[in-house]
């Protein structure tokens, strides 16, 4: 089994380099025999690490611990979906799993335009394949997931694993990785095409138009990602903290800033034939800082709660990326006569303008990140100190930033392009702008004096406002035009241009997200040591306790109390934190229970038990936390609703530069 | 005022604040990484520094008090007594043997006193190639082949 495994492994390697030389010298000789053996052999790829990852998962699932992975990730007692998910549960696996996707995004990009963009498509194969060589590389040669246990060491088997990592034992920690690699994948495509199609100067925008779906898919695969983890961190970590600045959560969140910004500025070439140049950088930047992450992750250059331990596999990463980067700038600047802008800024009070400053401020927060998650290998390498920046740095400027980018969220959709005049932006920011004055000015009087927080659910109404106007406007006009209901008229509106009214929606989603995140400026905590009958508070909430329990499992022992919780002295709800001992991997684990609410949340750890019936609880009240949470689920939904194919197949006019077209549109205006 | 007058000044004004922002009062938020030996060694100077500290949880060191939970970092044959006094609950993965970082100041005491610590398990997930990890108990080639 296990040398079938590896086997596989090596013959994807050696397949993999195959494809990358017969699509290049196909392409280039104009050989296209040469060029479908290369994409044939990118789908031999797949069924050969797909074969690796299944005898992998089925050692995991069987539980055969002469596995090295197995033994160190698995266990007898694990539910069967952990046993599954232990497949990405550590260092090799999870390397194998990237493989995996990304062989599998490989085939399918490959199938898809099997009949399409001739021109660029053996490029995109060459890079794909490039990629996955390197990821196969790591797979066969730094970190084997079929190493076999003691080969020389008269151990051939253990009889229990260790099981998997029991914070990793929760089902949105199961689903974290897979979600965030997938995201983290995902943009190799759009980056393969915008390479091939620089590499064979390409005129024109196909490469946006084929990889806008990918794009986006794996910004919400990322979305998704990153809001897991911080929900996994929220539910499991006992003290309900969602983002630390820590580095790995910071990995993660680089591609995303960049990838943002990137589907933001797209617009900008699709519509106007701009930043042309720019577009190339950014789709870069995102895939270079989606391969930086993983080398974050997995080379513990940044000590990090989430770091494993140090090992060689950064030098490989890092060489990686120095011939990917040192490659893309040489053939962004040999290409630039191909990127020309084909028209120029005219206002500051334009749309171009306003996605002009969205990504400056997105690079911006990016390059923070960026800064301060490498800080202590800066500093280190400039006066021999390690020295790290906290979260307060983080928050110093990445809460301007944020609330920038929201105010631009609310005035960018609705500039118009070109140039904005004073009566436009009268019309359509005077009703969102009072709006949101008046609620700052209430919760001012109401007696909430945080600055920030007033300036955050101020613009958050602004734009919220400004949103609701967009769709009511649209929907009125329809409404009225075919005489339809409203609700109906809303429904065709959106169908009509999914694109903008699904981008309203993630907007949408975006501000309920700050509405929650600005509700971390009122949080209360108590810590408790409390025995049978007694009760303690925190808030407006009174928690007796009336039954402390215990109990075994084979896969770990726990112990609970039951809370019985009013609010202003009025029954409210019953609660019942646990704490659980994870036995094979010997170590303790708080269950907290959490009262979900749209105002606040009532969320209690079990930190010890004292014995005798005595508990030490900590209650913690998170108010509007919940928001991110269904800020979340809308941004998913709107980016569902942007993938749906508009009803009305838009040609985006543009505005023509050159001779008798620039007439034309003179004399129509 | 030109146009491109009026881009470049208002992103000089975005990028200026920004900066401003990551350097003003950076000093705060800065923390030193130090190995316990040279904590150990550091005597008198720079003790008003936010310190990094990280090392093994030395066995049987823990011991808990009323709000403060006491314990010994190791590094090799060097070690430092911690103090940690902070709200947040420790983390589970906290406990003999773990390698663990806490963030704080070393007092005039000696005593580390520290607000927040983190820890990871130590070598139990990652066990070097060929090798069982630290934990396992491991069946002989002969009877594992029953």
């Amino acid at each position: 089994m296990e040398n079938i495994g590896a086997l596989a492994l090596l013959l994807a390697f050696c397949v993999s380099l195959y494809a990358i030389v017969a699509s290049a010298v196909g392409k280039i000789k104009n050989r296209p025999f040469l060029i479908v053996s290369g994409e044939r052999a990118v789908y031999a790829v797949w069924v050969l690490v797909t074969t690796a990852s299944g005898i992998l998962v089925y050692s995991l699932l069987t539980g055969d611990f002469r596995f090295a992975y197995v033994a160190g990730h698995s266990n007898r007692d694990m539910d069967t979906i952990y046993k599954f998910t232990a497949w990405w549960g550590g260092q090799e696996g999870s390397l194998l799993f990237w493989s995996w996707i990304l062989s599998t995004y490989a085939a399918v990009a490959v199938f898809t335009n099997r009949n399409k963009l001739r021109q660029i498509m053996p490029w995109v194969t060459a890079i794909l394949s490039f990629v996955q060589l390197f990821f196969l590389l790591i797979n066969n040669f730094v970190a084997n997931p079929f190493q076999m246990l003691a080969v020389d060491k008269l151990v051939t088997s253990v009889a229990d694993g260790l099981g998997l990592n029991p914070q990793l034992q929760y089902y949105a920690m199961a689903i974290h990785p897979p979600m965030l690699y997938l995201g983290y994948v995902g943009f190799a495509v759009p980056f393969a095409f915008a390479m091939g199609s620089l590499i064979t100067r390409q005129p024109g925008d196909t490469w946006i138009h084929t990889t806008r779906r990918w794009s986006i898919v794996a910004w919400l695969f990322q979305s998704c990602g990153i809001m897991l983890g911080s929900a996994w961190a929220f539910d499991a970590l006992g003290w309900g903290g969602y983002w630390m600045w820590d580095p790995v959560e910071n990995a993660s969140l680089l591609p995303w800033l960049a990838g943002t910004a990137f589907l933001h500025s797209v617009m900008m070439q699709e519509k106007k034939g701009m930043m042309k140049v720019w577009n190339m950088v950014l789709i870069a930047t995102t895939f270079f800082l989606c391969i930086f992450g993983t080398f974050l992750t997995r080379s513990g250059i940044v000590s990090s709660v989430h770091a494993f331990a140090e090992s060689s596999i950064g030098r490989y990463f890092v060489g990686f990326l120095a011939i990917g980067i040192s490659a893309t700038v040489y053939l962004i600047l040999d290409r630039l006569p191909y990127l020309k802008s084909e028209s120029p800024l005219e206002s500051v009070v334009s749309r171009e303008s306003s996605f002009l400053f969205n990504n400056l401020l997105l690079l911006a927060s990016c390059f923070a990140v960026l800064w301060g998650t490498l800080f202590p290998v800066i500093s280190e390498a400039i006066s021999n100190e390690k020295i790290s920046l906290d979260a307060p740095w983080f928050n110093r400027l990445m809460i301007p930033i944020g609330l920038g980018l929201l105010f631009l969220t609310g005035v960018g959709p609705l500039f118009a392009w070109r140039r904005t005049s004073i009566e436009s932006l009268r019309r359509n920011f005077m009703l969102p702008g009072l709006l949101g004055c008046v609620l700052a000015a209430g919760l001012f009087i109401a007696g909430i004096h945080n600055f920030w927080a007033l300036i955050s659910l101020g613009l958050c109404m602004f734009v919220a406002s400004t949103i609701v106007s967009e769709f009511f406007r649209g929907s009125l006009a329809i409404a009225q035009k075919q005489k339809m209901n409203f609700v109906r008229a809303t429904f065709e509106l959106t169908h009509r241009n999914t694109r903008r009214y699904g981008g309203y929606l993630v907007h949408m989603g975006i501000v309920l997200m700050f509405v929650g995140w600005t509700g971390q400026a009122f949080n209360k905590n108590t810590t408790a040591e409390v025995a049978m009958g007694k009760s303690f508070s925190v808030g407006a909430y009174d928690l007796k306790v009336t039954d402390v329990n215990s109990g075994d499992n084979p896969n770990y022992k726990w112990d609970s109390a039951v809370l019985e919780v009013s609010k202003h002295g009025k029954p409210f709800t019953t609660l019942e934190p646990e704490r659980r001992y994870y036995k094979s991997a010997q170590q303790g684990l708080g269950h907290v229970a959490l009262y979900n609410g749209l105002d606040e949340d009532l969320y209690v750890n079990f930190a010890a038990s004292e014995g005798e019936g005595k508990v030490t609880l900590q209650g913690y009240v998170f108010p509007l936390v919940s928001w991110i949470w269904i800020g979340t689920l809308v941004l998913i939904f709107g980016t569902l609703v942007a993938l749906v194919p508009s009803k009305v197949q838009r040609q985006y006019a543009r505005t023509q530069i050159v001779g008798v077209a620039e007439n034309k549109v003179a004399i129509e205006n | 005022m030109n146009k491109y007058a009026k881009f470049a000044a208002l992103i000089a004004v975005v990028v200026g604040t920004l900066i401003w922002l990551a350097t003003a009062g950076s000093t705060q938020s800065e923390t030193y990484y130090k190995t316990v030996k040279e904590l150990n060694s550091m005597s008198g100077k720079s003790k008003t520094n936010k310190i990094r500290v990280g090392g093994d949880v030395a066995a049987g060191s823990i011991v808990r008090k009323a709000d403060i939970v006491e314990f010994t970092l190791q590094q090799e044959t060097a070690t430092l007594r911690v103090a940690y006094d902070g709200r947040d609950p420790l983390p589970d993965t906290f406990k003999d043997g773990a390698q663990a970082l806490a963030d704080g100041r070393l007092g005039p005491d000696g005593v580390f006193h520290a607000n927040k610590i983190q820890a990871k398990c130590s070598s139990k997930y990652q066990s070097k190639p060929g090798e069982a990890p630290a934990g396992l108990k491991a069946v002989p080639a002969s009877k594992a082949s029953i």
